[in-house]
C-alpha cells in the first residue's frame, strides 16, 4: 500500500546553522495513528512544519497522498489538516466565523450542516457565536481542532493536542481521536506523554536530536516492553551457573552475585516458582529477590538520553 | 484558481471592518471634515484662487488621496500583521492557496475600505465646498487603482513589520510627507524652481495631479505619466510580495 504521507531525506538547517532535521525518512500508512515521541527541541514540530507547507526544507522531499508538497502543494495540502501546539486565535472573532473561514480558505464551499456536525461533536455547537477570547483554554483547543477539520482533511496533524489540558478534556480529545480514526482519518500525534502514546497509537515514533531513531507497531513494542527480569541476589558469589540450572535462560552480573532470569509477564507460567525451588536445590542462598522491566519510557529515555534541551 | 480562498479572506476581513466600523470610517470622516473647515472654510476664504479653482475646492482631491493613502497602507499592514502577530499566520501558510490568491484577499478587503472612505469623503465635501467633477469615470479609476496599489504597498510593510512600533512608522515617517509635500494642499507651481524638480521625484505627486485633472482638468504633469506612474508602483508592489512568498521573507522560518 502507498503511504499517505512520505517523507525522504527531509533536512532542515536554520539560518543560525542549527540543524533541526538530519535526514528524517519517513512513511505513514493511510488510516493509522501515528505517534512521534520526544524531547523538546527534538525536531518534531519542524517535522510537521516542513510537511504541512509553514517550513520549507533544506533538502529533501514530501509527499501527501502522492502529491509533492512543494510542486503540487494545492492538491497536498488540501488533504492535511493542522492544529498547532500553541492556541493561536483571532480573538474578537465568533467560533462559527473562524472555523467557516478555515473551511473558505482550504478551498471548500460553505456546508453548514458539516460546520454543525464538527461544533457539535466538539461540544461547541452552544458557544458557537461566542468570541474565542471568552472561552477557556480548552475550548480553544477544540476550536484549533474544529477549524483543522473544517476541510474534511485526509490527514490530521496534531502537535502536542493534551499538553496542559486537564485529564477529563483529554479523554474527550482521544475519544475524538478515535472517532475520526474510525472515519478513516489519518492521525499524526506528538507527545510527550508516553501512556498518550500507548493508548492511541498503532505505531509508535520516537525522534531525538533531528533524526527517527526508531518506528515500531506498537504491538511489537509492548511485546519487547512485556519482557521482564527476575534478579536473585545471592549471599555468596557464584563462579558460575550450576549444570543443573542449565534448562532456564541465566546470565550472571555483578561480578556472581546476581542471577538474572528472563521471562514473558503475559504468558500463564513464568517458570518463577520452579526457579526458586531450583535455585534452592542447587544449593545457592539467596539474599534478595526483585524483578525488573523495560518500559517504553526506559526505551524512550535511553534512545533519547542527553538530548533534553 | 482557489476564488473561494480569496473571498473566504475577503468576508473575513471585511467583518472586522464592521466590527471596527466606527474606528474604520468615522474617524477618517471626522479628521478630513476638520480639514475643510480649517482649509477650507476658514483659512481658505483668505486665500486666492488657485488656477481658476478656490481653493477649498482645490485641496479636495489632496485630501481625499492623503486619507486613501494612509488608509489604504495602514489597513492593508494590519489586516497580514496581525495574523502574524497573533500566531494565525500558519493557517494561511498551511492553506493550498498561492501568493495571489492571499495577497488579493487582504489587499482587495483593505482597498474595499479604502474606497468606501474616500467616497464618502468625496459625499462629505459636497456640503463643505462647490465641487465638479470633469472626469468621473478617471476620477473613480484614479481611485481604486490608488487604494489598490497603496493597500499591496501596505501588504508588504505588514509582512516586513517585526514590531507595531514598525507597523506605525513607515505610515508616520515615510507616507505623511510625502503626501503633505506631493501638493495635496498647492499646485506645484507654486514652488520655486528647483523645489518643483525635487517635487517630481514624489510618486505622490503624479498620484494628485491625475486625481486633481479628473475633477478639474489641472495637472501639474501629463495625465500619462499619472497613469504609468501608478501603474509601474503597482506591478512593482506584486513583484516584491511575489518575491517575499517565494522566498519566505519574514513569513516561513
Amino acid at each position: 500500500m502507498t503511504p499517505i504521507v512520505s517523507v525522504k531525506d527531509v533536512q532542515k538547517t536554520y539560518d543560525g546553522g542549527f540543524e533541526a532535521l538530519k535526514g528524517v525518512s519517513l512513511d505513514i500508512r493511510d488510516g493509522e495513528v501515528l505517534a512521534l515521541l520526544g524531547p523538546n527541541g527534538a525536531g518534531k514540530t519542524t517535522l510537521i512544519s516542513i510537511i504541512c507547507g509553514i517550513a520549507t526544507a533544506t533538502s529533501g522531499q514530501v509527499k501527501v497522498g502522492g502529491h509533492d508538497t512543494v510542486d503540487d502543494y494545492r492538491a497536498a495540502r488540501s488533504l492535511i489538516g493542522l492544529v498547532p501546539q500553541e492556541i493561536n486565535l483571532e480573538p474578537f472573532e465568533t467560533v462559527m466565523n473562524t472555523v467557516t473561514f478555515s473551511r473558505g480558505l482550504f478551498g471548500k464551499p460553505r456546508d453548514d450542516a458539516h460546520m454543525e456536525r464538527i461544533l457539535r461533536q466538539l461540544s461547541l455547537w452552544d458557544k458557537k457565536d461566542a468570541q474565542t477570547k471568552e472561552l477557556s483554554g480548552g475550548m480553544k483547543r477544540r476550536v484549533l481542532i474544529a477549524k483543522a477539520l473544517a476541510h474534511e482533511p485526509k490527514v490530521l496533524f496534531l502537535d502536542e493536542p493534551t499538553a496542559g489540558v486537564d485529564v477529563e478534556l483529554r479523554r474527550d480529545m482521544w475519544e475524538t481521536m478515535k472517532d475520526l480514526k474510525s472515519h478513516g482519518v489519518t492521525i499524526i500525534l506528538t507527545t510527550h506523554y508516553i501512556e498518550e502514546a500507548e493508548l492511541m497509537a498503532d505505531r509508535i515514533g520516537i525522534i531525538a536530536k533531528g533524526e527517527i531513531k526508531l518506528v515500531r507497531e506498537k504491538e511489537a513494542l509492548m511485546a519487547e516492553l512485556g519482557k521482564k527480569q527476575l534478579v536473585v541476589e545471592l549471599s555468596e558469589r557464584a563462579n558460575g551457573i550450576p549444570e543443573s540450572l542449565g534448562k532456564y535462560d541465566l546470565t550472571l552480573s555483578d561480578g556472581g552475585s546476581e542471577i538474572v532470569y528472563h521471562y514473558d509477564s503475559r504468558k500463564d507460567r513464568t517458570g518463577i516458582t520452579r526457579l526458586l525451588n531450583d535455585l534452592q536445590a542447587a544449593g545457592l542462598q539467596m539474599s534478595d529477590v526483585r524483578t525488573e522491566q523495560s518500559s517504553l519510557e526506559d526505551i524512550f529515555v535511553d534512545l533519547t538520553k542527553g538530548d533534553a534541551r | 484558481m482557489n476564488l473561494i480562498a480569496i473571498k473566504a479572506i475577503y468576508i473575513f476581513e471585511m467583518k472586522r471592518t464592521f466590527r471596527t466600523l466606527l474606528q474604520s470610517v468615522v474617524a477618517p470622516v471626522m479628521s478630513t471634515s476638520l480639514y475643510f473647515v480649517v482649509f477650507g472654510a476658514a483659512i481658505g476664504s483668505r486665500i486666492d484662487q488657485v488656477e481658476g479653482v478656490s481653493y477649498g475646492a482645490f485641496i479636495v482631491p489632496g485630501l481625499i488621496m492623503l486619507t486613501v493613502l494612509t488608509q489604504s497602507v495602514t489597513n492593508a499592514a494590519f489586516g497580514i500583521y496581525f495574523p502574524k502577530f497573533i500566531g494565525t499566520i500558519y493557517e494561511l501558510l498551511s492553506a493550498p492557496a498561492s501568493f495571489l490568491e492571499i495577497t488579493a484577499g487582504y489587499v482587495l478587503a483593505a482597498a474595499t475600505k479604502s474606497l468606501a472612505i474616500g467616497l464618502i469623503i468625496l459625499g462629505t465635501a459636497f456640503f463643505f465646498v462647490d465641487l465638479q467633477i470633469q472626469h468621473p469615470v478617471w476620477m473613480l479609476a484614479f481611485l481604486v487603482l490608488t487604494c489598490l496599489s497603496f493597500s499591496l504597498l501596505g501588504f508588504i510593510i505588514g509582512i516586513w513589520a517585526g514590531n507595531f512600533e514598525q507597523l506605525q512608522l513607515v505610515p508616520l515617517l515615510v507616507l505623511q510627507p510625502l503626501i503633505f509635500l506631493g501638493g495635496a494642499f498647492y499646485s506645484v507651481s507654486m514652488l520655486p524652481e528647483l523645489w518643483q524638480t525635487v517635487t517630481y521625484f514624489n510618486p505622490v505627486v503624479y498620484l494628485v495631479s491625475g486625481f486633481r485633472w479628473s475633477f478639474y482638468g489641472l495637472a501639474d504633469v501629463p495625465i500619462g505619466w499619472s497613469l504609468l506612474a501608478i501603474l509601474g508602483f503597482t506591478a512593482a508592489c506584486i513583484f516584491i510580495i511575489g518575491l517575499i512568498f517565494r522566498t519566505g521573507w519574514r513569513l516561513r522560518d
